[in-house]
C-alpha cells in the first residue's frame, strides 16, 4: 500500500520535473527567437570593420578587439542626437495634448454619460481602428494647407489622432475601477464635482496617467509613415525616420553605427514598458468591466 | 468683477441643494467630451472624407485642384498589375502571418503565465520585437538577412547546408518569406500580452477546479486552457491583422516593395504613388481597398463588444 503511493507520488515529482524543465527549454527558446537580430545588433556595434567584413569570422564572436569608434561616430557625425531631440519634443507634445483632452474624455464617458457614453466609447475606440495608412495622403494635403510641411507641428498635431482614442479606453478603466463615494462624498462636503475630481480622483487615477504618458510618448516615437510622408528634411526627422533613411546613403551603409542607433533606442524603450506592462494589462481589462 | 465673483459664490452656497452649473452632470459630460471629439473630427473624420474625394479625383501634386472624374482614377489603379500583386501579397502576408501568430502568441502566453527563475529577463527579451520602433526592428532584420553577411547564412555554411550566401531579400519567394517572418515576429508579443490580460480575467476557479480532477498537463492545457482562452486569443488576432493589413515600415525598410514589386503590399504601392509619385487621386484610390477588410474587423469587434464577453 505504501509503496504504491511511493511510486505514484515519485511519478508525479518526475512529470513535474520534466514539466519545469520543458518549461524552461521553451521560454529560452523564446527569447532567442525574440532576441536574436537584437543580439547580432549589439555585437556588431562593437566591431571594427576588418572584422565586421570578413565571411569567414565568426559573427557572434570578437575576432579582433571591440571597439567604441562607431557608437562614437553615431553621436559625433551623423544627425542620430537631432532624431533623438525631435522625438522627445514631438513626443512630450503629444503626450500634453493627449492628456489635456482624454481625461476629461475618459471621466465623461466613465461615470456621467450612461449608456450613450457606453456607445460613445465604443465608438471612440473604432476610430483606433481607421489607420494612419488610410489616411497619409489626405492627410499630407491637410498638413501642407495648414503650412506645417517639414516642420514637427505637423507630426505634433496629427499624432494626437492616435493616442486619444487609446488613451480614453485606457483612463475610462482606470476611472471605473474606483468607487463613486469617493467624489460624492466630497462633493457632500461642499466641492464642486469638477473641484471633487481634481482633489480626489485624479490622485487615485495617477497610475492610470502614468500608464497614458508612456504609451502616448512610444506610440509617437514609433510612427512611421505620416513622418515619413509629411517630412523629408532630416533636420526635422524623428528617429523612427531618420534612422532608416538618413543613416543609409546610397551603398554606403554605416552598418555598426546603424545598429548601435537601433539598440540604443531599443532598450529604454523595453524597460519602460516592461516597468508598466502589468500597469497596461490591467487598465485594458479594467476598460472592460462595466461601469 | 470680484465682486461679482464673489457673490456668485455666495448664492451657490446660499442655494444649498441647488447646483451651480459645474454640477450639472449633463453639462459635465458634454464639456468634457467635446473638446476629444471635436480633435477625432477634425483630424480623422475630415481627412477620411478627402481620402474618398481624392480617390474619385485626378488630383497631382503637379495639378492639385480637386476635379471629380467618377471611377477614373480606380480604373487606372486597377489596370496596373502591380496593384493586384500588392493586393495579393498583403492577404497573403496577413493570413500566413497571423496563422503562425496564433500558434506562437499562445504559446508565449502559456509560458509567460507560469512562474520561473528569471521571467523578468525573458519577459524583457521576449517584448523586444513588439516594443522597438517598427523601422528600427526592421532595421535590425536588414543587417540579420544581408546578402552577405548575414550571421544566419554563416551558421548554414559551418553546416554546409550552402556554399555562399541566400540572399534572403533578393529572391522573390524568400524575399516573402521573410517579410512574413519579420511580421509575426514583431507581432507575436502584442498578441501574447492581449492574451495573457484576457487570461487573468478567466476565473481561477475553473483552473483549480481542473486541478482537483487531476488533469494532467497536456490534457488540460488543450481542454481547459486553449478552448478557455479561445475569444481572447479571437481578438489578439484582430490587432494582428490591423497591424499586419495595414503596415507599410516592413516592407519599406527590408525591400522598397521589391525584388520588382514582389514584396510590394497595398499601402506600401499607395505610398509610392501617391506620395513618392505625386499621383494623389491613385494613391489614396489604392489605400482606400483596406477599408473593406477594416470594417470587417470592426464588425467582429463590435460583435464580441455586444456579447461582452471580453471587451
Amino acid at each position: 500500500m505504501t509503496t504504491v503511493l511511493e511510486a505514484e507520488r515519485r511519478q508525479a515529482d518526475r512529470r513535474r520535473r520534466w514539466g519545469r524543465i520543458g518549461l524552461y527549454a521553451m521560454a529560452i527558446g523564446a527569447a532567442f527567437l525574440a532576441a536574436f537580430p537584437f543580439l547580432w545588433s549589439t555585437i556588431t556595434m562593437f566591431k571594427q570593420d576588418q572584422d565586421l567584413y570578413t565571411k569567414a569570422n565568426n559573427p557572434f564572436w570578437f575576432t579582433d578587439p571591440p571597439t567604441f569608434e562607431h557608437v562614437a561616430y553615431l553621436f559625433t557625425n551623423t544627425e542620430f542626437v537631432t532624431f533623438v531631440v525631435n522625438t522627445l519634443t514631438v513626443g512630450a507634445a503629444v503626450v500634453v495634448i493627449t492628456l489635456a483632452l482624454s481625461l476629461p474624455a475618459a471621466y465623461s464617458l466613465a461615470r456621467l454619460a450612461g449608456r450613450w457614453g457606453e456607445r460613445m466609447g465604443i465608438a471612440i475606440f473604432l476610430v483606433y481602428l481607421i489607420p494612419p495608412t488610410l489616411l497619409f495622403i489626405p492627410m499630407s494635403r491637410v498638413v501642407a494647407s495648414l503650412g506645417l510641411h517639414e516642420s514637427l507641428w505637423s507630426l505634433i498635431l496629427v499624432y494626437p489622432t492616435i493616442t486619444i482614442p487609446i488613451s480614453v479606453w485606457l483612463l475610462m478603466g482606470f476611472f471605473k475601477g474606483i468607487p463613486r463615494d469617493i467624489e460624492e462624498q466630497a462633493m457632500v462636503d461642499g466641492y464642486t464635482r469638477a473641484g471633487a475630481v481634481i482633489r480626489t480622483i485624479i490622485p487615485l487615477v495617477f497610475p492610470g496617467i502614468v500608464a497614458v504618458v508612456v504609451f502616448a510618448f512610444t506610440l509617437s516615437a514609433h510612427e512611421f509613415i505620416y513622418a515619413l510622408s509629411f517630412i523629408s528634411a532630416t533636420s526635422q526627422k524623428t528617429i523612427s525616420v531618420g534612422v532608416p533613411t538618413a543613416l543609409i546613403r546610397g551603398d554606403v551603409f554605416f552598418w555598426q553605427s546603424l545598429q548601435a542607433a537601433a539598440i540604443i533606442v531599443a532598450l529604454p524603450i523595453a524597460l519602460l514598458f516592461n516597468l508598466f506592462l502589468d500597469r497596461f494589462i490591467s487598465g485594458f481589462t479594467m476598460g472592460a468591466v462595466k461601469g | 468683477m470680484s465682486d461679482e465673483a464673489v457673490t456668485g459664490l455666495g448664492t451657490a452656497k446660499a442655494l444649498g441643494p441647488k447646483r451651480s452649473l459645474l454640477d450639472s452632470e449633463r453639462f459635465l459630460a458634454i464639456g468634457g467630451m467635446t473638446p476629444a471629439v471635436l480633435y477625432i473630427l477634425v483630424l480623422v473624420a475630415f481627412p477620411f472624407v478627402l481620402a474618398v474625394l481624392l480617390a474619385f479625383s485626378d488630383v497631382t501634386v503637379g495639378d492639385p485642384s480637386l476635379d471629380l472624374v467618377g471611377l477614373d482614377s480606380f480604373r487606372q489603379v486597377m489596370a496596373d498589375p502591380v496593384f493586384w500583386q500588392s493586393l495579393r501579397n498583403t492577404f497573403v502576408f496577413t493570413i500566413i502571418s497571423n496563422a503562425l501568430v496564433v500558434i506562437f502568441a499562445t504559446a508565449l502566453a502559456l509560458i509567460l503565465t507560469k512562474d520561473f527563475k528569471g521571467k523578468w529577463i525573458v519577459r524583457f527579451l521576449v517584448l523586444l520585437p513588439w516594443t522597438t520602433p517598427v523601422s528600427l526592428a526592421a532595421v535590425t532584420w536588414l543587417w540579420t538577412l544581408d546578402s552577405i553577411f548575414s550571421p544566419i547564412d554563416w551558421v548554414l555554411r559551418q553546416l554546409g547546408l550552402i556554399e555562399s550566401n541566400v540572399i534572403w531579400l533578393g529572391q522573390p519567394d524568400l524575399a516573402l518569406a521573410s517579410v512574413i517572418w519579420v511580421h509575426t515576429w514583431r507581432i507575436v508579443p502584442l498578441a501574447a500580452v492581449i492574451v495573457m490580460a484576457g487570461m487573468l480575467a478567466i476565473p481561477t476557479e475553473i483552473r483549480d477546479a481542473s486541478d482537483i480532477d487531476g488533469a494532467k498537463f497536456w490534457r488540460r492545457t488543450f481542454e481547459v486552457e486553449i478552448p478557455l482562452m479561445a475569444p481572447i486569443i479571437g481578438v489578439a488576432v484582430l490587432f494582428g491583422v490591423i497591424l499586419t493589413v495595414t503596415d507599410m515600415t516592413v516592407v519599406y525598410v527590408l525591400t522598397r516593395g521589391g525584388p520588382t514589386h514582389a514584396t510590394q503590399v497595398l499601402a506600401s504601392w499607395a505610398f509610392f504613388k501617391g506620395i513618392e509619385g505625386g499621383d494623389l487621386a491613385q494613391g489614396a484610390g489604392t489605400a482606400l481597398f483596406l477599408l473593406p477588410v477594416l470594417i470587417a474587423v470592426a464588425a467582429f469587434i463590435l460583435r464580441f463588444a455586444r456579447r461582452r464577453e471580453i471587451l
